[in-house]
Parts: C-alpha cells; sequence; structure tokens
C-alpha cells in the first residue's frame, strides 16, 4: 500500500509539489487534538438524527428500559405502520405538491423580474432593485396575521394555492438577489450576436439566456423547494382541513396525538426527514453555493 | 408583500376578531394594551436574549470549527455535509426529535447521567428556569451549521500569499488566526450576524413545537405571542398592532444594524487589509 504510491512510475513526470488544491498545506493537517474536536462535533450533530432512525426500529419498551441502546430486537412494525398509512402518503404528496407549485412560479417570476433588472437600462432600475433587496427584510412572520386573512378572503383556505403564491412571493426577494448579478454577468456578446442574427429582446431571452441561466435557476429552485417543504407557520394557519396538510403539520400533529408513542413518533419523523436528507445531499453543492453567493452579494 | 404590512396596520387601529365589518375604531389602544403586557414585554426581552445569545455562542463556535475544516484534514468535505445537515432538516422535524431527546428518561438524561452529572437531570423544557436556555442549545444545534458554512467561504476569499509571508515571518498557527484571519472575515461575520439577527426576531417554528412558549411563558417570542393572540384567540386587531411593533422592531434594528456594522465594508473597504500589514 506504501511503496507504489510514494515512488513515482518510471519515465512519467515527478510532480514538483503533489499537494492537493496547494491551499493551507502551510499550517498541515491537524493533530490528534483537531481530530478529537471534528469527531465531537459529528457525534453531537449527528446523534439526533441517528437516535431518531435508531429508535424508530425499537420498541417503546425498549426505549423506557434504555434511552442510549440500540435496537434489540430490531422492530419494523413502526416503519411498516407509518408506511402503510394513508395519512403519511396524504401529507407528502401534499408537501410535494406545495412545494413544485412554489418553485415552478419563484423561477418563473424570478427569472422574469431579475432579468430586466441586471440588462436593461432604464430609469429606477437601481430604485427598483433596492425594494427587492429591502424584501429581504421582511419574512413572511411579520405578515403573516394579514396574509391569513387575505387568503381566507380570496377563498384560498385549504388549498395548494394558499400557501404556494405567498411563500413564492416572500421568497422573490432572495431569488432577484441571487439572480440579477447571475444573469447581469452574461457577457453582452451574446447579446449583440443574437441580435446580429436577427433575434428579438424576446427571442434572446427565451432561446439564449433562459438555457444559460439554468445553472441559477436551479440553484434558487432549490433553496425555494428546501423553503416551501419546511415551511410551517403559513400551512398551520391556512391549511386547517387535515385532507390538505403537509408533512410538518402531519409530523406536529401525530406527534401530539400519539405522545406516548415514542417508537411510532420516531419513525415517522424519520420517514418525514429523508425526502429532506437525500434532496440536500443531491443537491448539497447548490444549496450551499446559493446561500454563500446571496451573502457576498 | 406590502398589501398585507399596509393591511396589518390598517387591523391595528381597530378591536376586530377576523369576521364581521371593521367598525370598531380604537385608536392606538391595541398598541398601549401590548406594551402594558407583561407578556408581550417579555416576549421582547427573550428575543433580544436570543439575538444577543445566539451571536455570543454561534460565533465563536462556528468559527472555531470553520478554521478546523479549514485546515487540511481527512474527511473535510464529508465534516461539511455532516455540520450543515441540521439546517436542511425542518424545524418541526427536529422539534419533534429534540422533544424525545429532552424528555425525562430519554436520551439527554442518559448521557448526562452517563458521564457522572447524573444530579443535573432536570424537567429541561418543563422548569421555568432553564427552558430558555435549553431552546438556544437546540436553535444552536440547528444553526450553528449556517455559520460555518459562511465563515468556510469567507476563508476561501483570503488570499493564500497572505498565509505563505506570515509563516515566513515565523508566524505561528494561532497567530496567523488571531492576526489575519479573523479580521480578514470581518465582513463575512458581519454579515452573518446580520442574517443571525433577523432570524432570530422571526423565530417561531422550532420554539413553537419545543415548548409552545411555555412554561410560564418563559420561552415566548414576540412571534408566538403574535399568533397566540391572533389565530388563537381571534383578536385580529390586537395581533396585527403586535405584527407592526415587531416589524418596527426588525426595521429599526436592520437600519441601526446597517448604519454602524455594515456600513464599514462598504465605506472603508481597504481596512482590513491593513491587519495584514
Amino acid at each position: 500500500m506504501s511503496a507504489p504510491t510514494t515512488t513515482p512510475a518510471p519515465g512519467r513526470p515527478v510532480p514538483l509539489q503533489p499537494e492537493r488544491r496547494g491551499r493551507r498545506t502551510a499550517f498541515g493537517g491537524g493533530g490528534p487534538l483537531v481530530y478529537a474536536i471534528a469527531a465531537v462535533v459529528v457525534v453531537v450533530t449527528v446523534a439526533p438524527v441517528a437516535y431518531a432512525f435508531l429508535g424508530g426500529f425499537r420498541s417503546n419498551a425498549q426505549l423506557a428500559a434504555n434511552p442510549t441502546g440500540l435496537p434489540d430486537p430490531w422492530v419494523v412494525d413502526n416503519y411498516v405502520d407509518v408506511l402503510t398509512s394513508p395519512s403519511f402518503w396524504r401529507y407528502t404528496l401534499n408537501s410535494t405538491l406545495v412545494a413544485l407549485v412554489t418553485t415552478v412560479i419563484v423561477c418563473v417570476l424570478g427569472v422574469m423580474a431579475a432579468y430586466p433588472l441586471a440588462r436593461y437600462q432604464f430609469k429606477g432600475r437601481e430604485a427598483l432593485a433596492l425594494v427587492f433587496t429591502l424584501g429581504l427584510l421582511f419574512p413572511l412572520t411579520v405578515a403573516i396575521i394579514p396574509l391569513f386573512l387575505l387568503v381566507r378572503d380570496v377563498g384560498l383556505t385549504n388549498s395548494v394555492w394558499g400557501v404556494a403564491l405567498p411563500q413564492a412571493a416572500f421568497a422573490l426577494p432572495l431569488t432577484v438577489v441571487i439572480l440579477r448579478p447571475f444573469l447581469a454577468a452574461l457577457p453582452k456578446e451574446l447579446e449583440e450576436a443574437a441580435m446580429i442574427d436577427g433575434a428579438s429582446r424576446f427571442g434572446f431571452f427565451w432561446r439564449v439566456l433562459l438555457p444559460l441561466s439554468g445553472p441559477g435557476l436551479v440553484t434558487v429552485g432549490v433553496l425555494a423547494f428546501v423553503a416551501s417543504w419546511n415551511a410551517y407557520l403559513l400551512p398551520l394557519l391556512v391549511l386547517s382541513d387535515p385532507a390538505s396538510q403537509t408533512l410538518p403539520l402531519g409530523v406536529a400533529s401525530f406527534s401530539s396525538q400519539y405522545a406516548q408513542d415514542t417508537a411510532g413518533v420516531l419513525a415517522f419523523t424519520s420517514l418525514a426527514m429523508i425526502p429532506a436528507l437525500i434532496f440536500f445531499l443531491a443537491m448539497q453543492r447548490r444549496i450551499v453555493n446559493g446561500l454563500q453567493g446571496a451573502v457576498k452579494g | 408583500m406590502v398589501v398585507p404590512v399596509v393591511q396589518a396596520v390598517r387591523y391595528s387601529v381597530f378591536d376586530w376578531n377576523g369576521l364581521g365589518p371593521l367598525d370598531d375604531f380604537v385608536g392606538l389602544a391595541n398598541y398601549a394594551r401590548a406594551l402594558q403586557d407583561t407578556v408581550f414585554t417579555s416576549a421582547v426581552l427573550n428575543n433580544f436574549l436570543i439575538i444577543g445569545l445566539s451571536i455570543a455562542i454561534q460565533l465563536p463556535l462556528g468559527l472555531g470549527i470553520a478554521l478546523l475544516l479549514n485546515r487540511e484534514i481527512r474527511g473535510r468535505g464529508f465534516l461539511r455535509v455532516v455540520i450543515f445537515m441540521p439546517y436542511v432538516l425542518a424545524e418541526v422535524v427536529a422539534g419533534v426529535v429534540w422533544v424525545l431527546l429532552l424528555q425525562p428518561n430519554g436520551l439527554v438524561d442518559a448521557v448526562v447521567e452517563g458521564v457522572g452529572l447524573g444530579g443535573l437531570t432536570q424537567l429541561w423544557l418543563g422548569d421555568p428556569e432553564v427552558a430558555l436556555g435549553t431552546v438556544m442549545v437546540v436553535l444552536t444545534w440547528k444553526y450553528l451549521g449556517l455559520a460555518v458554512l459562511l465563515f468556510l467561504a469567507g476563508l476561501q476569499g483570503v488570499p493564500e500569499d497572505v498565509y505563505e509571508a506570515a509563516q515566513l515571518d515565523g508566524a505561528s498557527w494561532w497567530q496567523v488566526q488571531r492576526r489575519i484571519t479573523i479580521p480578514l472575515l470581518g465582513p463575512t461575520i458581519r454579515t452573518w450576524g446580520f442574517l443571525s439577527m433577523i432570524g432570530s426576531l422571526q423565530l417561531f417554528d422550532m420554539v413553537w413545537i419545543l415548548t409552545g412558549g411555555g412554561p410560564a411563558n418563559s420561552t415566548v417570542t414576540m412571534a408566538i405571542y403574535l399568533i397566540n393572540q391572533g389565530t388563537e384567540r381571534g383578536q385580529y386587531g390586537y395581533a396585527s398592532a403586535v405584527a407592526v411593533i415587531l416589524f418596527v422592531i426588525s426595521l429599526v434594528l436592520a437600519v441601526l444594524y446597517q448604519q454602524f456594522i455594515l456600513r464599514r465594508d462598504t465605506d472603508s473597504a481597504p481596512t482590513p487589509r491593513k491587519a495584514v500589514r
């Protein structure tokens, strides 16, 4: 394992500095202390989630007898119960629907708002951009009461739209703030070339800009999707009918309804976590880049 | 977005249950009532406490972990994913799990006893004296990942030759971090502080699930108070007044933060560079 890696194969150029990325190597890796700290951080971070997953495989008697133990024997009933209950799938379906509708609205409106702000010169452009930046300051919570009354008055309670439309509206500022510099960075030559080839402004937007802004759109789309998937406050007020409720509401009501059935609640919450975790692992880079980009402005 | 805020101001001067016509004009009585309600004032106080504690706890911890992850250690990518994971989970889902962890004879009690501190176990969420502290621990768990992530991004922006120069001058790792890295990270830290502050002001989901604002209102936040008064008791006029107060507090804090803290970044961009010498 050691010998072949240290002696370079004959004939191949020997790399001068076989270091990765060339960053920070000056201060080297870490001593045992660094690894110990890292291990503690990982354990503390993961423990609650691991406890939930493993706890779902235990019975309530096992949990009561020894809170820290591993499943012995492994019980699958809790998970089977949740997976065979129609309400769990209904919650999941509702969450998916609301999140998808929110994401689509955010992407469509976001790119439509960011495009002129990024590429046209017009009076009041900066003022308009400032409006969106200021919008970041007003999260949904502040306006929740009048928002709820508004949704109720237009008769959208218990409907996907009643949640998706306000969520999209409040996600728009972040979307525009992220997309605008992204669209502005696309080279001007592209636009000129398209114009020479006879494309209208709309044609350029549709045929050139939209395909090129794919990565930026995916980033804002992922952020909007995750925010909607996790949202609680607005659905709590708007979706009072159990048939229309989303997964976070389902988790909350299940956990209060079956408070004594700890193992069952753990199984339910674990299963509710899985979509978000998979989505996060698959889209990790996008989420990270999006949030970092938003802060750098 | 503007409409709901304007509507809130309009509703806030009426005594209104959300149903009938808006006809019982009460002027500023709702505002006066809110400011005299001790539950509301303790909610405001709790919000400020949460803002201060979030920054005081997460800044050093987040900075420490970011510096740690910025070194060439094995499994760095894995660590980064793991630390950020709680941020992506729904607050409700995380909250429900924590409620079970913290219940009497739950995992937390078992761990505390396991390390020989059995005398310290208590009603983590049921005792008014400790509930807010417990909530802070859970919030740290949930949001530390964002701080680490942003600080790491800032660290990537520190030019490498600065490190080489410092190393040639014989600076130790700790000296480099304290004199160079952290000052250069200033803008990132200040931006994160802003996000953290706004987040703390809007805090609802996690506290609602963990304690519902109790016990004895010890963990109530402005948003919790708002929902309690509005939807639970149907006092929409009064709740709107509370919402307007929350809005004004957010706005004032945001403007102050902008003026006194963020402004340094826009006005004197080259300043942090001086620290490099």
